[in-house]
């Protein structure tokens, strides 16, 4: 495929359909509009269906109607509506229906910066619903890896029954690169797993022996319950201890049990001989880069760790990577989120926030003086 | 005014062909709650349409009737308190030959989930809800709901209830529903052959079924049992012809029972199929200008 000019929000829509998605539901909100405006004139031409719906709340619960009728669908949104859709992102994490939120991020709290990026609802986007549940969130740092990560993102829904997180923001969502696109017959595009029974032996929630049980969709003479309660294998309401202890730990299991396929980052070929390395993500990752590359050319042995996958935190290579070395740098265009979670991994003492929450980019120079002066580095700025 | 199937004459075990054989019962009703004679009408409507239980989904928000699909044995979702429009809108939309019945309570419909309820009716999707209304929410112990008359009492509401109620069917009627009617537990033949009226209509269609909670509202209210309650939508009941007949102040404690809206309007889904064929036909015709053009330029190739 030849390359052209692209917007993150394009790539998002695009990688959208080369992933088989057929239904998309959102409400326009900056910087995400552009998604749902693509996709408003590409999902019929493909046999798709766009609608819009009266708000965020309608809009995830369109889509998880959408993907029990057993089509592959998704939303996108911003802060104010990511904070919308919390509950029903629970729905689907509960009821284990495969579904795809894109939250481009701008600067928040409230209406916050609308048209400024922001990587503020990394917590949000692991703990914004209600209540223990497994998720898995992924996080784009160009707009080729937007495509890419799109299609992952449905692959994974499909594959771990479960909502993905597609955690842009507004930089990768409203920049323009180049890119060359995958070829479309050239994807790994993953489908839900058909069932091999009967609907009389259906069981939608069976605990064995795979801890991802199929999901038929509606309509297809298996007539079978969904729920919101906690529920046993027929999908029935429970409040039986031995019906929901197996539950949770199916659920819980299939994500721990997936680890190595879900969890995703890029690292360089200088990982394993430096003396300080970033861990960044989105489109901090970018300042990073630069950074990493300036610090080198000046003689310093740092290297980048790039997370895609933000959830689960890809705890084991974050603590080898970082086990002989003093500093760990965090740089994140929000007041410490991820850092946490670096912190609780590798020692609070060795980790070197870098931040800023104003709708500015984190600077490469920012970086590169955490690099070269450990104490500067440190907080908010 | 029945232009559809006509109700067919009572068979007393029809529920042994719809509900489900592996479900635990009893229900989680009170003994003389409403919910199970819409249940009941609900079922019966199905009947005789002769529709295919495979076919049909059955979906509900929170509250007594959000409780109602996992007895029967449909295609059944019990989503998040008001949202049951907008899950249903989804599945509707991909499923476009399905028969999506949902199931609400007034609380759930026009409360907390108002906005998707009016929408609904503006966008005029194939849906047909049913709106069970007891003025009360029963399941959280009968606090006052959009539809509690003025000066009731509710244990949100000690010293009277302050609020105008929602009439349910005339704001499904404003707000652009094909089909509209209202009928009571009471009148459960009517209900039934509303809600056949109802399903074989393409459009959005609402049915708002008049019913009480005598465990909640009735006993804040000193109404009685369930029987007196029941007796009380019997005596306070009039047809819509009879109320054609009454003045403002007659009509004010009346329950009007009837069809309200039964109009020939578009249906979304069907009108999307117009979409597709403009976004495909755009398609076509644009690589018959540029049939050399290279492959994978612009929109139209990833497929």
């Amino acid at each position: 495929m030849t390359a052209r000019l692209m917007q993150g929000n394009e790539a998002c829509a695009e990688g959208a359909i080369a992933a088989g998605c057929r239904f998309f539901a959102g409400y326009p909100i900056t910087p995400a509009t552009e998604i749902a405006e693509i996709l408003a004139r590409r999902l019929p031409q493909v046999g798709g269906k766009f609608i819009q719906m009266e708000d965020e709340i309608a809009s995830i619960a369109a889509v998880i109607g959408g993907s029990v009728g057993g089509c592959k669908s998704m939303t996108a949104t911003s802060g104010p509506g990511f904070s919308l859709m919390q509950e029903n992102i629970g729905y689907a994490a509960m009821a284990e229906i495969p579904c795809v939120i894109v939250d481009v991020q701008r600067a928040g709290p409230s209406t916050g910066l609308p048209t400024q990026p922001s990587q503020g609802d990394v917590m949000q986007s692991r703990w914004g619903t209600h209540g223990d549940h497994p998720i898995i969130v992924l996080c784009p740092s160009s707009v080729r890896e937007t495509f890419e990560l799109t299609v992952r993102a449905f692959n994974l829904s499909e594959r771990y029954r479960t909502p993905v997180i597609l955690l842009m923001d507004a930089m990768i969502g409203h920049m323009r690169e180049g890119v060359a696109l995958p070829d479309p017959q050239q994807l790994d595009v993953w489908d839900r797993a058909p069932t091999e029974v009967p609907p009389e032996w259906y069981k939608a929630y069976v605990n064995e022996p795979q801890d991802v049980p199929p999901l038929v969709p509606f309509g297809e003479g298996y007539r079978y319950h969904i729920t919101g309660l906690f529920h046993d294998e027929l999908g029935y309401p429970t409040q039986r201890l031995d019906e929901i202890d197996p539950w949770l730990s199916r659920v819980f299991g299939k994500i721990e049990r997936g680890l190595s396929e879900i969890v995703d980052y890029e690292e360089d070929e200088h990982l394993d001989r430096a003396e300080v390395i970033v861990i960044a993500y989105g489109a901090t990752a970018r300042s990073a880069q630069r950074a990493v590359k300036m610090a080198r050319e000046q003689g310093s042995r740092v290297s980048l760790l790039k997370l895609r996958t933000l959830w689960p935190f890809p705890e084991e290579r974050v603590e080898t990577a970082a086990e002989r070395l003093h500093r760990v740098i965090v740089p994140e265009m929000n007041r410490g989120q991820l850092a946490l979670e670096v912190e609780r991994v590798v020692g609070k003492h060795k980790v070197v926030r870098v931040n800023r929450a104003d709708g500015e980019m984190v600077t490469p120079d920012q970086i590169l003086d955490a690099v070269e002066q450990p104490s500067v580095g440190r907080g908010y700025r | 005014m029945s232009n559809g199937p006509p109700v067919r004459p009572l068979e007393s075990r029809v529920h042994e062909r719809y509900l489900r054989h592996s479900k635990k019962f009893p229900n989680v009703w009170c003994a003389g709650c409403g919910n199970g004679i819409v249940l009941s009408a609900v079922i019966r409507a199905i009947d005789d349409l002769g529709l295919d239980k495979n076919e049909v989904a059955m979906i509900s928000g929170i509250g007594c009737s959000g409780r109602m699909p996992v007895y029967v044995d449909l295609n059944t979702m019990h989503t998040t308190h008001g949202r049951a429009l907008a899950f249903a809108t989804g599945l509707k939309m991909v499923r476009p030959w399905m028969k999506v019945l949902v199931v609400m309570g007034d609380g759930d419909a026009l409360a907390i989930g108002g906005n998707h309820f009016i929408h609904a009716a503006r966008r005029n999707i194939g849906l047909t809800a049913v709106v069970i209304n007891n003025q009360t929410y029963g399941m959280t112990g009968g606090q006052y709901s959009p539809t509690t008359p003025r000066d009731a009492l509710a244990s949100t509401a000690p010293y009277g209830h302050i609020e105008q109620p929602f009439p349910i069917a005339e704001l499904a009627q404003a707000a652009g529903a094909a089909y509209v009617a209202r009928s009571t537990v009471y009148h459960a033949r009517e209900l039934q052959r509303f809600i056949v009226e109802g399903l074989s209509r393409s459009g959005f269609s609402v049915i708002e079924a008049v019913s009480y909670c005598h465990t909640t509202f009735g006993k804040q209210n000193q109404m009685g049992r369930a029987t007196d309650m029941m007796r009380q939508i019997k005596e306070q009941s009039i047809t819509s012809a009879q109320a054609s007949k009454l003045s403002k102040q007659e009509l004010a404690d009346k329950i009007v029972r009837g069809v309200f809206a039964d109009r020939d309007i578009p249906e979304y889904t069907e009108l999307y199929e117009g979409i597709i064929a403009a976004a495909q036909a755009e398609i076509a015709a644009r690589e018959e200008d540029e049939p050399t053009r290279e492959p994978g330029v612009p929109v139209g190739e990833v497929e």
